[in-house]
């Protein structure tokens, strides 16, 4: 409060220092607006052009891509698919990632680095090499765990990993687990190391104390950890290239196909548009719901 | 026969002794302190008493059934913590409702317990707020109530004054007393400050190292140190090499220029432990030289050299003159009013 009345007092003595703000943050504001804003616009405006076949893009204004994404029951199906990819993601990646935060933040100082660095893993290693690594453990009949349970009696027929939307999910939940266990971490770091000792000299049980105590206090961690995992997993374009292929395409392989098989970048954009809104719409309203529901653990 | 009883308790951690011999018979309705500086193991022994860790050796018995045996969920003993350790995601009825709703108390008693709970606290009409909005003097006051509200056997309280300023910790010293004696909780404080194991407790248990140290009232622990320890720890306290000498026809007790019969059962060089405020400015005894004087309002603290070392003297603001600083005084005191030990200081 004082800081704002001296700031206030001071202006109008050195008016040089009104500015200054704005020219300290021009250099980065520039780059914002060159690399994101101006490309983020041309490309809507790209989603109301013309294309055909032989002519091209063409710069006129029609709703001819968003009509056609709006009747056409593929790209429904394409967006569906996309965002119940997402969702299964996030759901897997908080079932796993909770109590993983939990045992990781109970552990001795030595492990707890060393599974940090288990953890951290998916991160440091390339998404390609990653997928393909799931792809080589399950992919078709010469997949590795696929010939190994075959020959050991345990299935008949290999389990189909390659494009199916379960295999997409399980290789998306990997590569998302750091994010989902890193924020239910710092949840975790915000906890009363006493608190657990306090409810159960209440008499709470194990189960109570996890339930009514810790659980209520990290689900902000959760949440945001999701919003993370769900934006992340809906855009995500390596994994479902891989594993899903032209045979099971989301929304990001969609728009790439658009762009660059088809050629029908006014279509692309608009798939990738409708993407990013969607996206928006969703973070920044559950984000508003998170931060009203948990008002009480956050301030 | 005692109601709490540590025998004998000890707790390693590796090759580390942390508390040692613990032995303590705690009254029903007693008051005990465990008080001792950082690292002297009066947590430890706390958190063992809790269930929270499990001695090493030694058993603690609660009406004369084993309590070590007991889960911790199950010794229905109140805690409360250095931080509270409230729930941050429950309003204060919630919090104090939790121990409650474990045992399984129906719902209307439960209100009304909750209710006169936080009203015993001075919080009635806080109910409903989260423990985020209440100053650290109201979270204390929820802990309590949450502590006490499930009518436990032992009251177990943590350094719980120690993040209030020194105003409101001398309140809650005082209405933690009131609570407690009406009540009747037997109650076991762990604490740092000399002074609020003074003003609130039956007795004391002064520890330092992972062993006790002295056991007593906080005028036995005040007046009669047991130990060098316990004299330095519990307020302020001067050390004066002296000697008996026994050449003249009755022994007497020398101090530089302060004398005074011996006392039977020492021989040779002693130590006089003496409080500061038990020495008097005189004509005879020991001389000193003032080096610095401090008004502290209701006393004046002297700092002294004198010729058996340096000494503190603390004398009532009575409105008499008191000498100043520079000026060369004689340090006088009763023999009834020092303690002493044989050895050198």
């Amino acid at each position: 409060m004082s800081a704002a009345a001296d700031t206030a007092s001071a202006a109008p003595a050195d008016d040089r220092r009104a500015g200054a703000p704005w020219a300290l943050a021009a250099p980065a504001l520039m780059l914002f607006v060159g690399v994101l804003v101006i490309p983020l616009a041309m490309t809507v405006m790209l989603s109301f052009h013309d294309w055909g076949q032989y002519k091209g893009i063409e710069p006129v204004f029609i709703l001819k891509n968003w009509h056609e994404i709006a009747t056409d029951p593929y790209y429904a199906e394409m967006f569906w698919r996309t965002f119940r990819i997402a969702i299964l993601t996030t759901f897997l990646t908080a079932v796993l990632g909770a109590p993983e935060a939990y045992i990781l933040n109970r552990m001795s100082g030595r492990w707890r680095s060393v599974f940090l660095l288990v953890i951290l893993g998916p991160l440091l290693i390339s998404v390609v090499a990653r997928t393909l690594g799931w792809a080589l453990l399950f992919g078709g009949n010469n997949g590795l765990v696929n010939k190994l349970m075959m020959s050991l009696g345990l299935i008949r027929a290999p389990i189909p990993f390659m494009f199916t939307e379960t295999g997409m999910v399980v290789a998306l939940a990997h590569v998302m687990m750091p994010f989902m266990v890193l924020s239910v971490w710092a949840a975790l770091q915000r906890l009363d190391p006493q608190i657990e000792n306090a409810a159960l000299s209440l008499g709470a049980g194990p189960v109570t104390i996890i339930r009514r105590i810790v659980m209520p206090q990290i689900m902000p961690g959760v949440l945001s950890g999701a919003i993370i995992v769900f934006s992340l997993s809906a855009s995500a374009f390596a994994t479902p290239a891989i594993i899903g292929g032209r045979r099971l395409k989301v929304a990001a392989t969609l728009a790439y196909d658009e762009f660059l098989n088809t050629l029908n970048w006014p279509l692309g954009a608009a798939v990738a548009t409708l993407l990013l809104v969607a996206l928006v719409l969703i973070v920044v309203g559950s984000n508003a719901l998170i931060e009203r529901r948990y008002a009480e653990v956050f301030r | 026969m005692a109601y709490l009883e540590l025998d004998r308790v000890a707790k390693q951690f590796g090759a580390q002794t942390v508390v040692d011999d613990f032995s303590l018979a705690v009254g029903k309705g007693e008051f005990v302190s465990f008080l001792g500086p950082s690292g002297c193991g009066k947590t430890t022994t706390l958190q063992m008493i809790a269930g929270f860790l499990e001695p090493t050796r030694g058993t603690i018995r609660l009406e004369g059934s084993h309590l070590t045996k007991v889960h911790p969920a199950k010794r229905g003993l109140g805690i409360v913590f250095q931080s509270y350790a409230l729930f941050p995601h429950m309003t204060a009825a919630e919090n104090v409702a939790f121990g409650l709703e474990m045992r399984n108390v129906p719902r209307d008693e439960r209100a009304e317990r909750v209710r006169s709970a936080l009203a015993m606290v001075g919080l009635a009409g806080y109910e409903e707020r989260y423990p985020r909005r209440m100053s650290g003097g109201q979270q204390q006051r929820v802990a309590l109530a949450r502590a006490l509200v499930i009518r436990p056997s032992v009251l177990l309280l943590d350094e719980p004054l120690s993040n209030l300023d020194a105003k409101l910790r001398e309140g809650m010293q005082i209405e933690l007393r009131q609570i407690q004696r009406t009540l009747g909780t037997t109650t076991i404080l762990v604490t740092h400050d000399q002074n609020e194991a003074m003003s609130l407790s039956d007795r004391i248990v002064v520890m330092s190292q992972g062993r006790i140290e002295q056991i007593g009232t906080p005028q036995d622990t005040y007046e009669r140190p047991a130990s060098a320890f316990v004299s330095q720890f519990l307020g302020k306290t001067n050390d004066f090499a002296a000697t008996i000498d026994r050449t003249v026809a009755s022994a007497r007790l020398v101090a530089g220029s302060w004398s005074a019969p011996a006392p039977a059962g020492f021989n040779g060089s002693v130590t006089i432990s003496l409080r500061p405020e038990r020495i008097g400015f005189a004509d005879t005894g020991l001389a000193a030289k003032i080096i610095t004087r401090i008004f502290q309002g209701n006393h004046w603290l002297f700092q002294c050299e004198s010729e058996c070392g340096p000494a503190i003297v603390i004398r009532q603001n009575d409105g008499q003159p008191q000498p100043a600083e520079g000026d060369v005084v004689r340090l006088t005191w009763r023999v009834e009013d020092m303690s002493l030990r044989g050895g050198g200081a």
